[in-house]
């Protein structure tokens, strides 16, 4: 558990907005802003956090979709040397990429309409390992049973499929090159509930039989607590709190943990919470020099409009807070 | 594409985008009809001489101007019995002395008989198998018949018609396929490279765009040299089409390019270590070829009406070529639309027929490939 698969290390990742042919960019969106984490091997590390916060940005970047503009992410496959993915070569990105797969958010979008299932599951298989024939259709169909779906599935197209379906074609796809790691981008988030909670089970199994590690990015915190042992939760690009599963719901330290908590709906109609503290609606707007989550933060004083906040970490919480533990 | 037959497991009977693609389409009735339609018109275009009952390029001093003559199904044999015996009746020409107009009556007792697979003028079917056997037209291979009536020169319009359809319909098959390989290779290229490629090739297309066509055309087409054999000015003429059509082919590659670049699938097949050159053929390419294919059926008639026009103006294809063009050519004076209406008519309703059919066809073929359009 204590060995890291993955080292993320001062991560940029910066758009430059406007500027076309002629004219320079006119600002920069800090999607994915300074970021460092390490995830354990066999370990379920969560990313949280609000829309735009730059969780799918991080997750594109670990995968290397995206080039980084700064910073290092080194990945340790087991019995191998660590390599280091920033600025990796297309060939050896191919490489690394059958060790690190991705399950996407949209298992509509991500299956090529116009291919079958044996050459949806199988292509990596048959790129990676030069499978064709019987041999694929024999994997692909073991692959179809861990899973969840039938054998004879097959030959059928994606648009015979149900969306949690999809999904298992998405999993199986995944596990196809037998990885180490697997990003989970909103894996669950557009599923039905019943049908999330047995995509979940699926791929806590699954961990368990593969001795799998996952980077689960999400942004429902029931998802989130029930699957991971981590959690990072992300604002506008930075992690703000970074601490165990337990202790950030027990305890959350940062203003904004604390605010997306708190809006976890509760099942009951009975059940009342005590008064919140007012959390103003994003305006998408961030301050410059100081905490980025001042201008909605409750707490907010003259000092976190003025200066960056500092990295503090009470209880083994990693936490970006000038109040954290006070508050 | 997948390797069924060796899967011990029964096919289910589902359907692919295709066989998707091609039910919706089939559910649309004009579109549908018009493929016949349009099948049709090139299977005359490939069979030629075969359906033409006379030789396109033979004059008749009897037969100018000569009216279209029908077709009568009973005739009296020797015995004065009435008989089946399809026919047409033969014409009587006479000369006005004083206004030196032709008028032609129909002789009701010459009769021509007509037949199927009639042995007539000798012809190459389909450009190589030499043959003198015709689908329809008189038994007596010195009997003339204009069923749509004959031109200035005595020429059977039905003829020109049937072999004009061969340089016309071609014209609009080469012309979209050249648009195809200029559009399709220029839009893949500013849509996968983006950046100064892109900006230079969209705005060379805006360019193009901007001139106005007619003129274009015809300072291309003035300067094709007038002592060139005919099929070198048929290729360049279907250049000159093909100037304008690729513009919007290209931008609409590019466009598909742009927005599949980001797709989940795209990035979904990079991932499982396929190269840029896979991802492009097996993936990006078959997910846009359906839309590429209907708006080059779409595309195919504009070519032909540019052509036509073309030509009508003079400085498109020249005879001896017969296209449905150089036949307009021919009705471009009243006197001639007066005297002989049916050299306007003709011609012009197989344009007008060829060109609806494959709007319809493209259309159709448009809707079927839009999943959204239920």
């Amino acid at each position: 558990m204590t060995d890291p698969i993955l080292e993320v290390r001062d991560l940029d990742m910066h758009f430059p907005i406007g500027g076309g042919f002629f004219g320079k960019p006119t600002d920069i969106v800090r999607a994915v802003d300074d970021i460092s984490f390490d995830v354990m091997r066999g370990e379920t590390f969560g990313i949280v956090g609000e829309s735009g916060s730059g969780k799918t940005t991080l997750g594109r970047c670990i995968m290397q979709i995206l080039k980084p503009t700064d910073g290092s992410i080194k990945f340790k496959a087991k019995d191998k040397a660590p390599i280091e993915l920033v600025g990796g070569e297309k060939d050896k990105l191919r490489g690394i990429w059958r060790d690190i797969r991705m399950v996407f958010q949209d298992p509509q979008s991500s299956l090529n309409p116009r291919l079958r299932v044996i050459e949806l599951v199988g292509q990596c298989l048959r790129k990676s390992e030069g499978l064709s024939g019987q041999a694929l259709a024999d994997r692909v169909g073991n692959l179809l049973e861990q899973v969840g779906l039938r054998r004879e599935f097959l030959l059928r197209y994606p648009n015979a499929f149900s969306g949690g379906q999809r999904q298992r074609l998405g999993i199986a796809r995944a596990l196809a090159t037998q990885p180490e790691l697997i990003v989970a981008d909103e894996a669950v988030s557009a599923l039905d509930v019943s049908i999330q909670a047995q995509t979940l089970n699926l791929l806590q199994d699954l961990q368990e039989e593969f001795d799998l590690t996952y980077v689960f990015i999400a942004h429902d915190l029931a998802v989130v607590e029930h699957v991971c042992d981590r959690i990072a939760v992300m604002y506008l690009g930075q992690v703000v709190e970074l601490s165990t599963t337990e202790e950030l719901f027990a305890d959350p330290k940062h203003p904004y943990t604390r605010a997306l908590l708190e809006a976890v709906p509760i099942p009951d109609p009975r059940a009342r919470r005590g008064k919140r503290a007012p959390v103003a609606i994003s305006d998408g707007s961030a301050s410059k020099t100081g905490c980025r989550f001042a201008s909605r933060c409750p707490h907010a004083t003259a000092l976190c409009q003025q200066s960056a906040p500092p990295r503090k970490v009470i209880n083994g919480a990693d936490v970006l807070c000038h109040f954290a533990g006070e508050v | 594409m997948t390797k069924v037959d060796t899967n011990p497991v029964d096919a289910p009977a589902l359907l692919g985008p295709w066989q998707l693609m091609w039910r919706k389409f089939r559910r649309h009735r004009i579109a549908y009809f018009s493929l016949w339609l349009v099948g049709l018109i090139y299977f005359m275009a490939l069979t030629g001489g075969f359906l033409a009952p006379q030789d396109p390029d033979e004059t008749n001093r009897r037969g100018i101007f000569a009216p279209p003559q029908g077709i009568h199904f009973f005739a009296a044999d020797e015995t004065g019995e009435t008989r089946f015996q399809l026919h047409a009746k033969s014409l009587v020409m006479q000369i006005d002395q004083s206004t030196m107009r032709r008028s032609y009556e129909p002789h009701e007792d010459k009769i021509v008989p007509l037949g199927f697979f009639v042995k007539g003028y000798e012809y190459k079917l389909f450009g190589f198998i030499p043959s003198t056997r015709h689908f329809f037209g008189p038994v007596d291979p010195d009997h003339k018949v204009n069923f749509l009536g004959a031109d200035r020169l005595g020429r059977d319009i039905l003829s020109r018609i049937v072999l004009g359809t061969q340089v016309s319909m071609s014209i609009g098959l080469v012309g979209v396929i050249v648009s195809l390989l200029i559009g399709v290779s220029l839009g893949g290229l500013s849509g996968y490279y983006g950046g100064w490629i892109d900006t230079l090739i969209q705005r060379l297309i805006e360019f193009i765009r901007s001139i106005p066509t007619i003129p274009l055309w015809m300072g291309l087409a003035a300067a094709i040299p007038l002592g060139w054999p005919p099929l070198r000015t048929y290729f360049v003429v279907t250049l000159i089409v093909s100037m304008i059509g690729w513009t919007g082919l290209a931008r609409e590659v590019r466009g598909k390019f742009l927005s599949l670049r980001n797709e989940d699938f795209i990035i979904a097949a990079r991932l499982d270590g396929l190269t840029d050159w896979e991802v492009i053929w097996k993936h990006m390419v078959p997910s846009f070829s359906s839309h590429i294919i209907a708006s080059l059926t779409l595309a195919v008639p504009l070519m032909i009406l540019a052509e036509t026009s073309l030509s009508f103006l003079g400085i498109g294809l020249q005879p001896p070529i017969i296209s449905w063009g150089t036949l307009l050519k021919e009705a471009q004076n009243i006197r001639t639309i007066i005297e002989a209406p049916w050299l306007l008519i003709a011609p012009g309703s197989m344009i007008v027929i060829a060109v609806l059919a494959l709007n319809f066809l493209g259309d159709g073929l448009r809707d079927a490939a839009d999943p959204n359009a239920h």
